[in-house]
């Protein structure tokens, strides 16, 4: 069986109860409309990495570790360091992963968060160049899901940028100079959108997930750019949805930035 | 949009495109219904310099079992692109972009056709793209909604696929290979024209608000004008004007 996102099967009675809730300005778990859950981030938790963090959304959790590595340039930016990102949606996070190849879902996970993180060039890869054509750093960014509770764009997201701002690049691993802290210039935050019945929810959770229409994520930078935006699911938004989602995409991306750049700046371990 | 840098300029001074188009026109696009005999329903496209054919089977007893909805059709896309068909020799066989493109197809045309009413089947459409000139995802899906309305299967809309983008800091429509290649971003969609809804939306590069939704604005404007010529399109099909069918 194909793994998916949803549980499927939420009670009818759930699904009128979300709404209800909508009715009135509220959710299953009590936050507003553009309420993100609860952050936690431990940058550092893996030593063999060269970054990483541990990131709660919620009850949903994401560990990521950097591990940077010498490499071959690509032939068409033989000045340029590379990236690369994975998710591994493993079997013990949820019931309904399940062991083998990456899914669709994972594959689509680990493009959308690069594609924020590339667009907005916020590693910079033109300071990874080890010998110009012919070795550069490649940064590999391995995304592990521990525990899904919903809105694994935002999670991975957050983790991936939180453990590449951790990230020392290993120079003296490898015998070509001194250790450097990777070269960050911009932070790219994903916020992702579900729309339940008329209602258009930030950050949702398992439930509003599964009964969600439509989904949409919105990654924008701390200049106020976007930079990626990826449609999911199987209903549709208007263009005025659309433009107050990139709004309000723009305002809480804002917080969650300040908020996880602060914690990351001050580890804890 | 890879971030690199080009001394290729692709606006001129009279605010000319590399290929002579204006910011808001699109390339030259034709279109074909019942290119594939043995399908249920097909459908070709020339969009610029992309050719796409695709083709439905079904509804059709889902396999295997277990991908079954006891209460609606699934729709599965496959997006491929033929080997030969970018510069570069692409591996054959499904890649992770393909992936991708392939789940963002199946979720848009989901969204327009009459699922509810074939439980326990699946529509298979199959999009090939021989020759790929940028837009590849939109073109495809266009020609993907031809096919559906060929095959017969119940659609609220046809669905419209057109993207849009920035180059040398001008956002225009329909961007063609040189310009996707060392443009500033895509804006890709698919909309369903009668009601303006959006169904696939996705964008990468670096834009301000405005930009991005000037860049969305565009699309959907254009998608009016394709629209029309997908309606002909079927109307001349079934008039056999131009085939058999």
């Amino acid at each position: 069986m194909t793994t998916k996102f949803s549980e499927g099967v939420v009670a009818e009675s759930k699904r009128d109860y979300i709404k209800k809730l909508a009715l009135q300005g509220t959710r299953i778990d009590g936050r507003g409309f553009d309420e993100v859950r609860p952050i936690k981030i431990k940058t550092g938790f893996i030593k063999r990495a060269d970054g990483s963090a541990l990131v709660e959304l919620g009850d949903t959790k994401v560990l990521v570790g950097v591990k940077i590595e010498p490499g071959e340039p690509f032939p068409d930016t033989p000045n340029m360091g590379i990236m690369t990102t994975n998710v591994e949606l493993v079997p013990l996070a949820s019931p309904t992963f399940e062991p083998g190849p990456p899914s669709e879902e994972a594959i689509e996970l680990a493009r959308v968060v690069d594609r924020g993180i590339r667009e907005s060039h916020a590693i910079d890869l033109e300071k990874l160049v080890i010998e110009e054509g012919e070795k550069v750093w490649v940064v590999f960014i391995d995304m592990h899901v521990l525990d899904y509770h919903g809105n694994l764009f935002d999670a991975c997201g957050i983790a991936a940028l939180t453990a590449l701002n951790d990230a020392i690049v290993p120079a003296e691993r490898f015998e070509v100079g001194e250790d450097f802290k990777l070269p960050m210039n911009h932070y790219p935050v994903p916020v992702t959108f579900a729309k339940i019945g008329e209602w258009i929810v930030a950050d949702p959770n398992l439930d509003e997930e599964s009964i969600a229409k439509a989904r949409l994520t919105v990654t924008t930078s701390e200049e106020g750019k976007i930079n990626a935006m990826q449609k999911g699911l199987f209903g549709t938004f208007t263009y005025e949805e659309v433009k107050k989602v990139i709004n309000r995409s723009l305002s809480i991306g804002q917080k969650v930035r300040e908020q996880i750049l602060g914690g990351a700046d001050g580890e804890e371990n | 949009m890879m971030g690199m840098k080009s001394d290729i300029k692709l606006i001129d001074d009279n605010g000319l495109r590399i290929d002579g188009r204006l910011p808001n026109q699109l390339r030259p696009i034709k279109m074909e219904v019942g290119v594939v005999k043995r399908a249920n329903g097909s459908a070709y496209i020339e969009w610029g310099g992309n050719k796409i054919m695709a083709a439905v089977y079904g509804p059709r007893e889902a396999y295997p079992k277990h991908v079954q909805e006891s209460d609606r059709a699934i729709i599965r896309a496959r997006y491929n692109m033929a080997a030969f068909s970018v510069d570069e020799r692409k591996r054959p066989g499904p890649d992770r972009r393909s992936v991708e493109l392939s789940k963002v197809i199946s979720e848009a045309l989901t969204s327009v056709v009459f699922v509810e009413k074939f439980p326990r089947t699946a529509i298979d459409v199959y999009i090939e793209v021989l020759q790929a000139d940028a837009g590849t995802r939109v073109a495809g899906i266009t020609a993907a909604s031809l096919a559906l309305a060929h095959a017969g299967i119940p659609m609220r809309d046809l669905v419209v696929g057109c993207a849009a983008g920035k180059v040398d800091g001008v956002v225009v429509l329909d961007l063609n290979k040189e310009e996707d290649n060392f443009g500033e971003a895509d804006v890709p969609m698919a909309i369903l024209p009668r009601t303006g809804e959006i169904a696939l939306l996705q964008m990468d590069g670096d834009l301000t608000y405005d930009e991005l939704t000037n860049a969305m604005e565009m699309a959907m404007d254009a998608a009016r004008e394709i629209y029309k010529m997908e309606i002909e399109t079927l109307k001349s099909a079934y008039r056999g004007d131009d085939n058999d069918n």
